[in-house]
């Protein structure tokens, strides 16, 4: 593959020109018949994919009121025309949310709407043919199901729903994307989406403790398995051994041993991520959700902790409860969850993101901070998307902003924010999320950072920012790799969580 | 004329209101399975109600999004709001007096609901991406609600037909019998639009105005881990394992 280089910076940001068929021909491998049939989907395009597909098509709008009210509502008004970093980055117009989903629509409307039937070409209807499916596959993976469109939409809909339904689609005929369905049988046959056994994460775990104890001369523990420890942390897998990542994990550890905090991880559900959300398959995200569950029932915790992920805190949010009972308010004759959520405490919300806990702590004056230790920083933070527009913290709208803002001023001393048409819920992806972590999409993934790349490009020329905060394992991973394509150092992306193991101070309180 | 005039309102008003309610329980009736607000959003229902409030009145996200969209949009669906309020006064007798109190200010909407829509148009005509995304159907429904909106305001402004008996007409066809019409075919076509645009109503992307107050990103209120929620499909996935 030849060199991707970084598309310029805009100078003003305008709203970039179409070059119509730009991304035509870059969408991801399509996946392997293994691959795909050792999480039961078809091998290879079934022969009556075309009935199939209409079939799920219809299944799937009589499950989902969301893709029911989004075929129907949209009236093309183009406000969310310009909202995605894929189309800002590409400039291909397909990459417009409006034009993504209609990609889906038109199709919807041929075959379920009277008008699609009788005057297609009036309202925009087409047949489902080979080409349009060869278009859904490559653009429907060219969206990260990020939902900045959703912000923008005087009705609402959400493209990710419609990539979702989207995807699900393709996979029941057996036209699937190879590396998230790659990941989804690694969950299901090993335990976390990197495939890393129990004794090589235990061996990890020991070593880890060893590094720590080198490095601050305290016995900072990394357990697993334990059984009645009162928090149940479950985190990316990438927190495992991936930089910058590990140094978060570093991070709760400490605060966990600092608050004298009795935890645990688990090797059996060793993975916060759950990539069913990406292909949008409810039988995969609660099948994966569901291990957590059985971790919990079996370890018999009090709480349920996640670590830094975005994708996971949606899940964990906005899911778990649903999928998997993890959570609070089932109904008394709710068995399933009821079994789960008599056994956790309810003091706690239940899952607790690990900012929620850090935050908590030092409200509550628990940890001891030597700010000047993160000194040579000067800090921005990314809000990654999941976290700012498929969840929050803190049990009050906006907290999922405010938390980790709060954590890294209080851990360290030279803080500024980015562009405010960027941050928040107007965050843009960094353009490696829902599923496009991979090196066949690097084409998209670099162009997709630009908005994100411009603006941390002004705060380091005007405020010299030199690092990059962020709490989720794609965004960490995806600018790691991004960056050096636009002139910064890989460095520059680290974890809340690390500047909270950079300042705080042990052996204490 | 008045017959055939008399026939189309039936048909269309029929057509615009079973279709209506029909979609209208569908959406209903569709579960959401999920907890997908976009947040930050409300976490009580009070809340959820004056985040739909604000988005019906005021389109806040087009407000976000686009401020010659949101402008132009505004203008033309509150002016329209004034216009069919206006119109109320030939379905009623005695008028009713707050529809006599806004009879100037629905005069004026007219002209500015006309503002809006060649403001509409222009913008998918001329701007580069809006022009990529409309299809036939977009343009002819702009069309379409000039051509009422022009017509409406030909007879007001230029040539009067007789509104009496147009009234007359109406009030007839709310008691089942049909009176004669006045004969303009200005009116004709001013009549014949607006029931068109009836019939066009329940399979269109005119479904956006039911549509936004069953999208879950706005009216789902942020509780998902105070509260279990759970599809009737999902929940036979259970078992007590």
């Amino acid at each position: 593959m030849a060199a991707i280089t970084a598309p310029a910076y805009r100078s003003f940001p305008i709203i970039p020109a179409l070059i119509p068929g730009a991304m035509e021909g870059a969408g991801p491998y399509v996946s392997s018949d293994k691959i795909n049939e050792a999480v039961g989907f078809p091998g290879h395009l079934v022969d009556d994919w075309h009935d199939k597909a209409i079939a799920k098509m219809g299944d799937l709008l009589s499950k989902y009121r969301s893709l029911k009210v989004y075929m129907d509502a949209c009236v093309h008004c183009g406000a969310c025309s310009d909202k995605c970093h894929y189309f800002i980055g590409t400039q291909d117009p397909k990459n417009m949310p409006v034009a993504r989903q209609d990609l889906m629509r038109s199709v919807y409307r041929r075959y379920f709407t009277l008008p699609g039937k009788l005057f297609p070409k009036l309202v925009g209807a087409r047949d489902l043919t080979k080409e349009v499916l060869d278009e859904w596959h490559n653009y429907f993976h060219q969206c990260s199901e990020c939902r900045r469109c959703s912000v923008f939409c005087p009705y609402g809909i959400d493209t990710a729903e419609v990539t979702m339904a989207a995807r699900e689609i393709l996979d029941s005929v057996g036209y699937s994307q190879k590396y998230s369905i790659e990941i989804i049988g690694k969950v299901h046959r090993i335990g976390n989406n990197l495939g890393l056994p129990a004794p090589a994460l235990r061996d990890t775990l020991e070593g880890l403790e060893e590094d720590v104890k080198d490095a601050t001369g305290i016995d900072v523990r990394f357990p697993m398995d334990v059984h009645g420890a009162e928090v149940l942390l479950v985190t990316p897998s990438a927190d495992f051994f991936a930089e910058p990542h590990i140094d978060s994990l570093i991070g709760y550890a400490k605060v966990f041993h600092a608050t004298g905090t009795s935890w645990t991880l688990s090797s059996m559900s060793s993975e916060a991520g759950n990539f069913g959300m990406f292909i949008g398959n409810y039988d995969q995200l609660r099948t994966i959700a569901l291990r957590i569950r059985q971790a919990a029932l079996e370890l018999g915790v009090k709480r349920i902790v996640v670590g830094e992920c975005g994708h996971a805190w949606r899940v964990a949010y906005s899911f778990w409860n649903t999928l998997s009972g993890v959570g609070d308010g089932a109904d008394p004759n709710d068995r399933f969850a009821q079994m789960l959520q008599k056994q956790l405490d309810h003091r706690y919300r239940q899952p607790t993101h690990i900012c929620e806990f850090t935050w908590d702590m030092i409200e509550n004056e628990r940890l001891v901070f030597d700010k000047s230790l993160n000194d040579k920083y000067i800090i921005t933070f990314h809000d990654s998307c999941n976290v700012a527009r498929g969840s929050s913290m803190g049990g009050y709208p906006g907290g999922q902003f405010e938390i980790p803002r709060n954590i890294i001023k209080a851990v360290a001393n030279n803080y500024y924010d980015m562009d405010p048409s960027t941050t928040h819920e107007r965050t843009f992806c960094c353009g490696g999320g829902g599923g496009l972590l991979t090196d066949d999409l690097m084409e998209v993934r670099v162009k997709g950072a630009l908005p994100r790349m411009e603006v941390l490009h002004h705060v380091a020329e005007d405020h010299g920012v030199n690092f990059m905060a962020c709490i989720c394992a794609i965004c960490k991973a995806q600018f790691t790799k991004i960056l050096p394509v636009y002139g910064f150092d890989r460095r520059v992306v680290g974890g809340v969580h690390q500047l909270v193991s950079n300042a705080i101070k042990l052996g204490v309180k | 004329m008045n017959t055939l005039l008399a026939i189309f309102f039936y048909l269309s008003t029929l057509v615009f209101v079973v279709g209506l309610l029909a979609r209208i329980r569908t959406y209903a009736n569709t579960p959401a399975p999920l907890k997908i607000p976009t947040t930050p959003a409300p976490t009580t229902t009070g809340g959820v109600v004056l985040r739909m409030t604000r988005e019906v009145v005021f389109f806040e996200s087009l407000f976000k999004a686009n401020l010659w969209t949101w402008a132009l949009g505004w203008l033309f669906h509150f002016s329209m709001l004034l216009v069919v309020l206006r119109h109320l006064r030939y379905f009623t007798d005695p008028v009713w007096e707050w529809v006599a109190l806004i009879q100037p200010f629905g005069m004026y909407a007219g002209i500015t609901m006309l503002l809006g829509l060649m403001g509409l148009l222009g913008r998918r005509l001329l701007v580069e991406r809006i022009r990529y995304i409309s299809t036939p159907s977009d343009h002819l429904m702009l069309v379409l609600f000039i051509g009422i909106a022009a017509s409406g305001l030909l007879m007001k402004f230029a040539v009067n037909p007789d509104v009496i008996g147009v009234k007359s007409f109406f009030l007839g066809l709310m008691h089942l019998t049909i009176q004669p019409l006045p004969t303009s075919y200005l009116l004709y076509a001013h009549l014949s639009l607006v029931c068109t645009l009836m019939v066009i109503f329940p399979v269109s992307k005119l479904l956006h105005a039911p549509g936004v107050f069953f999208s879950p990103t706005r009216n789902q209120t942020d509780n998902p881990r105070e509260k279990r929620h759970i599809a009737a499909w999902a929940a036979k996935m259970e078992s007590e394992k």
